[in-house]
């Protein structure tokens, strides 16, 4: 069974056993405007819980990515480097940013739930 | 202090506008579609801006007026024929930008076009430098609409017939149900496109028309990726008080003929900055990859000096991929000479490009 959560940097986290897979929210992407550059964190690094982990930039502006829990880098999706716009047309799904071997399960609990995120996403953009 | 809204606001908020303040102006910075989609509808069909936050200074005058407007001006107003517009300057004595302007010739007078952030500041030099001696109006009344792209031709001129028949550069007056319409074959997108000026109350319904004939509003987003690709400056960003036309390397809007008499404000540094050269000037400069240097990114040279900074960066629909300008120091500023940029503590290779990044279709002459 997998679990997603939320941070109030609007990253999404799904858990399947100890590998966490970390994206942004369309919330965030809608926020943003079109992403025209992506930046990930190195592959076996170690980054740390609320860490910079990334950049995403629009036209507009750049934003760091951040991760919402700790742990060492086992993969990242070259594909949305290569291709920034899949993270507007894909955000919570394939156009994911980089997977976790978490340290902490517990670092979880910290994070919103899908509905407490929904709300949370909405009270921060009025 | 409130901030402004255009004629156009209820129109904006219509179409779903994302609203940023802007000297002082409720402006739009995207609409539902997004810059990138913006941008590319300019470049491909046709894209209606706002520029109502601009300023619309008309001096009213004779010969008189040129004489002084040219003591002001480094341009051959004297010969700037009725209709005509040319792009110029406001400087300081020391040649210092306070502002970039189009200014035209029209029946009585000129009509100078000047950014939304420095006409206040602009009108009062000018009424300063003219001695309260002419009638000299603001123009709050009035709305500036820009349509650009290689459809706004056929577009504009399905609502105001004879458009067509205007040359770059040049405009005249329009009769368009009852109200009159000036309107001059220009632009800042690097496409062909008109820019209108019209009464406010008329400013909506005249856009609406446009839009039901396939033109799309766009945001002030979408407007600085055209400009930037376009190679075009932006006042607070590439121009400034500290920086001359002759840095900004735009010498070609400075009138031959006035540089050999002189006699316009800072004509004395502009001269010797022409016959001996100048210490920093504006580049194009091209990223290499993806990454995109914004405003105050720091350019260094293959042996690690700081050379300049970066004014405007941004990633470049058209081109697709990050486009940027700056000032480097001159002996820097050959084309194809390899920079680096430090952007977030790293540093990325990039070179010196000639400008624009996308090359202009603006229609030369019609007749």
């Amino acid at each position: 069974m997998s679990e997603i959560k939320y941070s109030k940097e609007h990253e999404w986290i799904k858990l399947e056993g100890e590998i966490a897979t970390i994206g942004i929210t369309k919330h965030a992407t809608e926020m943003l405007g079109d992403i025209v550059f992506a930046e990930l964190p190195e592959k076996g690094s170690n980054v740390e819980k609320d860490g910079t982990a990334g950049v995403v930039e629009s036209t507009k502006a750049a934003s760091d990515v951040y991760t919402p829990v700790s742990g060492e880098v086992v993969d990242l999706n070259q594909s949305i480097v290569d291709d920034p716009s899949k993270i507007n047309q894909d955000p919570e799904n394939s156009a994911w940013f980089f997977k976790l071997k978490i340290k902490d399960k517990s670092e979880m609990d910290t994070l919103m739930n899908k509905d407490e995120y929904d709300i949370f996403a909405k009270e921060s953009s009025t | 202090m409130d901030t402004k809204k255009t004629s156009l606001y209820q129109l904006h908020q219509d179409s779903k506008a994302k609203f940023v303040e802007f000297a002082g102006y409720q402006m739009p910075i995207q609409y539902a579609e997004g810059i990138v989609e913006e941008h590319r509808y300019t470049r491909n069909h046709s894209g209606i801006f706002d520029v109502s936050h601009m300023g619309q200074l008309f001096i009213y005058g004779q010969e008189d007026l040129v004489d002084d407007l040219e003591r002001i001006f480094p341009l051959d107003l004297k010969n700037l024929k009725l209709n005509h517009s040319k792009y110029s300057f406001l400087m300081s004595d020391n040649a210092g930008i306070y502002d970039d302007l189009i200014i035209t010739k029209i029946k009585d007078g000129f009509l100078i076009i000047l950014n939304a952030a420095c006409k206040e500041n602009d009108y009062k030099i000018l009424k300063e430098l003219l001695n309260d001696k002419y009638k000299m109006i603001l123009d709050e009344e009035r709305s500036l609409i820009a349509i650009q792209g290689p459809k706004s031709v056929e577009i504009l001129k399905s609502v105001i017939q004879g458009v067509e028949n205007l040359n770059f550069m040049s405009g005249n007056w329009f009769t368009l149900d009852d109200h009159n319409i000036y309107v001059t074959r220009s632009g800042y997108t690097g496409e062909d496109g008109f820019e209108v000026s019209l009464t406010n109350e008329f400013a909506d319904r005249f856009t609406r028309r446009l839009i039901d004939k396939g033109a799309k509003l766009i945001g002030l987003g979408a407007r600085d990726t055209l400009r930037l690709e376009a190679g075009l400056c932006l006042y607070g960003h590439e121009l400034s008080k500290d920086k001359t036309p002759v840095e900004a390397n735009l010498k070609w809007a400075i009138s031959k003929e006035r540089i050999l008499k002189g006699n316009f404000i800072g004509s004395d540094i502009i001269t010797k900055q022409l016959n001996h050269g100048v210490n920093k000037i504006r580049v194009g400069i091209k990223p290499e990859g993806r990454i995109i240097a914004r405003e105050k990114t720091k350019i260094y040279n293959e042996s690690n000096s700081e050379i300049g900074e970066i004014t405007s960066g941004t990633f470049g629909p058209s081109v697709n991929g990050p486009v940027a300008m700056g000032y480097v120091k001159n002996k820097f500023s050959k084309k194809d000479t390899k920079i680096f940029l430090e952007v977030r503590g790293k540093k990325h290779p990039a070179t010196i490009c000639g400008l624009p990044f996308y090359k202009k279709s603006y229609v030369k002459g019609v007749n």
